[in-house]
């Protein structure tokens, strides 16, 4: 069946191999080492010109020798030539070197398919609407060169149309399959440790700088779906989206403490529920973002013992939930000792004028509230400001911030309030997480994005339990009730999506965010949960994979039918003069004289002429007309002669 | 091998469904046409399990994207590649008769009734290839398909496969056809250095001895195509000019120069077919002449004559003898 001697391939189908292996490395450029796109680049280039002069290829020896230079760059450049990165780089180095040694259809077909892989792990670096229209036109200009190792001579218009329009065709098979085909939860197996090395968002632990880098960005953290009726959002200032809680400090950096999970909720649900569902961006971490506090756990999460959402992996790819929350939920009345004692450790020797003062508050003052009073009329009176770019701070961090700079920004207020509070005797911890967020009206969405990143104080109070308090809402309240931009000083370094001004800009941003949100819950989203959705929404009761798999199979088929029958299809033979002469068969047929199938015009005509004598003249007219158009050209004019001759003769 | 073989040789029996060779024109039906995927076809879907694999593993929607598109394009290829040879149709075309021992050359025309182009339609027979043949839209085209001439008679053109893998590489589409075509295959004349007849009837002895004797100059006529270029009147052409017609020269009554080229002039001994490769030589070498000859076979004779037409005839009766 197949040859066993694969062709040589001419200088034409090299062009088109070139143009597939540019058209894939290109978008990929920024994803790997600098040294190896400009390596690869350049042997492309290489090929080209040996191409272009007609050239003999370079011997094998310098190619074994490239490619070992070039996996060992990459060795040095990951340390490794597993995992995700030096895989796409390795696939990147053999792409380039491919066209290289390629003298026969076989290998041509080698940098085909290595194509079409970079199109598939351009996809682990972006997955939005502009790649894959990106890859759209690689995969389309990668099919043409397919098509040119099986018909070298077409011409590259002809190839390019071909492929579109197979592609095209194939586009209702990918529907039906990226539907129904069942999906699996990935991963299958193991995945490489640096597979989600560039993702960001909030970390386990909180030093000053660290969530003042996040409001440089408007990254989307998450966005929130909320009942469509009114009031089914919360009002501003209770969007506390509860994120990690630090509640252990060295002096400098509040970290979090080893996370036990809570075996069930430990308070009870108060007050009316908020359901909503949120999909997550992936940050790589586990937790999970609830308002505070959420009243009933989505599947496949936990809650510690500080009430911390948990995923039980961490969040690799976008993931959506749905939630319950209550925001005037009272938690942690019973908590236990260990825990209290705990949120009252500070280390020794740090912020000795804090520690003073607070210990003034304790000795004057009897209840723990009238403690608390004093340290929020402290933070309310000290004259603080909110600054994205707060001065770097020394040993004494909380002194330095709260005495001498007194310009911070959220983990600033948030660390120095809880540090003052355990230093009166007050059991307290930081809260991080994201506050506020805004409404896209496009969509309904509510994005909460990086720079909504924020850091609360919790403080224990033995009647109400755990108690919010916002240092920095007392300070700055306008951070809490409009948003970052509002909280800085004018001519700070805001992102776009933050500025009140430049209006025009933010709707067309919240226009695409809104487009893209739709790709993203429908198209990136699709896995497993939303198929099952989507299937039950379309009328499949229980849809498991046999009957998806059924399903697929009819509909694909049917498909196919169609594109057979489009396949086979002829054109009608007949043209616009043979329909009308055969139209004049069938009147006179109905009067006893048919045209017999064998009978040419003017036999016919004869044979009418024998018929109506009378009407002789005008038939052999007729059938010489009919003759002209139809062994001639198909003049219109002569046509509707024809046409009204024919109408008008009745014998 | 063997048993694949038989085995092949049945399932072509049953594919063509009607008994060889088949009327002209042989339309190639969608029954006819048969599809599997080439070697590039199976790395293509064995690429295509590793890059769902990927996407599975990775959870890259637009990896699943990506390889159901492909996976769609694979099922579109097959249909392509199918219409690509569906309704083609193919008549037989233009047979030379050859010579045993040269290649017969069979013209075959593949007519396209649609309104799009197939190309890459390649045609094969069991031996060897022939090119590849693109067929324009609502046209036709010729094939050439080269058969090895190995013995005098008709040669019947063998089972040609017709195939295709337009328009990606990953299909193979393929029909077979036995039209009824025949090449008359002449026996092949003995080497050039052959003694004359031995046996001459009256005048024409003087003939063979002395073939130039016809050189007697008789009339002008008009040029007819067949005639040998050597008979043109070139002189008068010369005279005439380039747009007058060219005129060949007529030369008196050859029946002076007339010999007979018998069977039974050749030894007993000698076995049929070399007999007839003898005279085929001479006939060869009586038309070279420009000779009027006669043939003489066992049963069967050929009244002296000269020309292209008598040549043929002649050598188709050498051909067929003892075949009809």
């Amino acid at each position: 069946m197949a040859k066993s001697k694969s062709q040589a391939i001419t200088a034409m189908q090299t062009w088109w191999l070139l143009a597939a292996a540019l058209s894939a490395l290109l978008p990929l450029t920024p994803h790997v080492p600098l040294w190896l796109s400009a390596l690869a680049l350049t042997l492309l280039a290489g090929r080209a010109l040996l191409n272009w002069t007609n050239r003999r290829l370079p011997a094998r020896g310098w190619l074994i020798l490239l490619t070992f230079a070039g996996s060992a760059g990459v060795l040095a450049q990951f340390k490794t030539l597993f995992g995700q990165n030096p895989g796409v780089a390795l696939l990147v180095l053999f792409l380039a070197l491919k066209p290289l040694e390629a003298r026969t259809r076989r290998d041509g077909l080698a940098v085909i398919f290595l194509c079409y892989f970079l199109v598939l792990a351009q996809f682990f670096f972006a997955q939005s609407m502009a790649t894959a229209g990106l890859m759209l036109a690689t995969i389309v200009a990668v099919t043409a060169a397919l098509g040119s190792l099986a018909d070298a001579r077409a011409r590259p218009a002809d190839l390019l149309r071909r492929s579109s329009l197979m592609l095209l065709q194939a586009v209702p098979f990918m529907l039906l399959l990226f539907v129904l085909f069942p999906r699996v939860q990935g991963p299958l197996w193991g995945l490489p440790r640096d597979a989600f090395s560039a993702l960001t968002g909030l970390s386990d632990s909180m030093a000053p700088g660290s969530i003042s880098n996040l409001s440089q960005s408007d990254a989307i953290a998450f966005r929130a779906k909320f009942g469509a009726k009114v009031g089914d959002t919360p009002p501003r200032d209770q969007l506390y989206w509860r994120g990690p809680v630090l509640s252990e400090f060295d002096g400098r950096t509040w970290t979090s403490e080893r996370r036990l999970p809570l075996p069930r909720l430990a308070y009870a649900p108060q007050g009316p529920a908020i359901d909503y569902e949120v999909t997550l961006e992936a940050h790589a971490k586990p937790w999970l973002f609830a308002l505070e506090l959420p009243g009933q756990l989505p599947p496949d999460s936990l809650m510690t013992g500080d009430y911390q959402l948990l995923a039980k992996t961490p969040v690799t790819a976008r993931l959506r939930y749905t939630v319950a929350s209550h925001t005037a939920m009272t938690a942690g009345l019973d908590e236990s000792a260990g825990v209290l004692r705990r949120a009252l450790a500070l280390p020794g020797d740090f912020n000795p004028r804090t520690s003073e003062l607070a210990n003034g508050w304790r000795e004057k003052l009897k209840t723990d509230e009238a403690v608390l009073d004093a340290a929020t009329r402290f933070f309310l009176t000290q004259g603080l400001r909110y600054s994205l770019t707060p001065p770097l701070l020394g040993q004494h961090s909380v002194d330095e911030f709260l005495f001498d700079s007194r310009e911070g920004f959220c983990e600033h207020f948030a660390g120095a309030f809880v540090f003052a509070l355990r230093a009166a005797g007050l059991p307290a911890r930081v809260v991080t997480g994201y506050q506020g967020g805004e409404i896209n009206p496009f969509d309904g969405y509510f994005t909460v994005r990086q720079y909504d990143a924020h850091a609360w104080a919790e403080v224990w109070l033995k009647d109400r339990g755990w108690t919010r308090i916002d240092p920095t809402a007392l300070s700055v309240p306008s951070r809490i009730s409009q948003n970052l931009a509002a909280a800085v000083p004018a001519g700070s370094n805001v992102p776009l999506m933050a500025r009140l001004d430049l209006t025009l800009l933010r709707e067309l941003r919240l226009r695409f965010d809104a487009v893209a949100n739709t790709w993203n819950q429908w198209v990136i989203g699709y896995n497993p949960e939303r198929q099952r959705e989507f299937l039950n929404r379309l009328g499949m009761r229980t849809p498991d994979w046999r009957q998806m798999t059924a399903t697929l199979a009819v509909l694909a088929g049917l498909v196919l039918l169609g594109l057979t029958a489009w396949a086979l299809r002829q054109r009608r033979r007949t043209d616009a003069a043979q329909r009308v002469w055969l139209k004049l068969g069938r009147r006179l047929g109905r009067r006893g004289l048919p045209r017999a199938s064998w009978e040419g015009p003017l036999a016919y005509a004869a044979r009418i002429a024998a018929r109506f004598p009378e009407s002789a003249t005008e038939i052999r007219a007729i059938s010489a007309l009919y003759g002209r158009l139809r062994y001639g050209s198909l003049d219109p004019v002569l046509l509707d002669e024809l046409k009204t001759r024919v109408t008008r003769f009745q014998p | 091998m063997r048993i694949a073989a038989a085995l092949q040789d049945r399932f072509i029996r049953w594919a063509l469904r009607v008994r060889p060779p088949e009327p002209a024109p042989v339309i190639l039906t969608q029954r006819r046409v048969y599809v599997l995927p080439t070697r590039a076809g199976i790395g293509y879907a064995a690429s295509l399990l590793v890059m769902l694999l990927g996407a599975m593993n990775y959870n890259l929607s637009l990896g699943y994207a990506l390889t159901f598109l492909l996976a769609g394009l694979g099922v579109i290829a097959i249909l392509h590649t199918f219409r690509n040879l569906a309704h083609l149709s193919l008549a037989p075309g233009r047979v030379e008769p050859v010579f045993a021992g040269d290649s017969a050359r069979f013209t075959l025309l593949l007519h396209n009734a649609r309104a799009d182009e197939r190309r890459q339609v390649q045609l094969r027979l069991a031996g060897g290839m022939s090119g590849i043949v693109d067929v324009p839209a609502h046209s036709s085209a010729a094939a050439r398909l080269a058969v090895p001439a190995l013995a005098r008679g008709w040669l019947a053109l063998p089972r040609v496969t017709l195939d295709t893998v337009w328009p990606l590489g990953l299909i193979r589409a393929w029909a077979y056809a036995v039209p009824d075509m025949r090449c008359l295959v002449y026996p092949r004349p003995t080497g050039t250095a052959v003694p004359p007849p031995p046996t001459f009837g009256g005048r024409a002895g003087n003939a063979a001895r002395n073939p130039q004797g016809s050189e007697d100059f008789l009339a002008l006529r008009g040029h007819q195509l067949a005639d040998p270029p050597r008979h043109v009147a070139w002189k008068t052409a010369a005279r005439l000019g380039a747009d007058a017609p060219l005129m060949t020269k007529q030369y008196a009554d050859p029946a002076a120069q007339t010999v007979w080229l018998a069977w039974d002039v050749l030894p007993t001994a000698m076995p049929v077919e070399e007999r007839l490769s003898w005279l085929t030589r001479w006939v060869l070498d009586a038309h070279a002449a420009g000779l009027s000859w006669g043939l003489r076979l066992p049963g069967s004779q050929l009244a002296p004559a000269g020309g292209e037409a008598h040549l043929h005839a002649c050598l188709r009766r050498l051909a067929l003898h003892g075949k009809e």
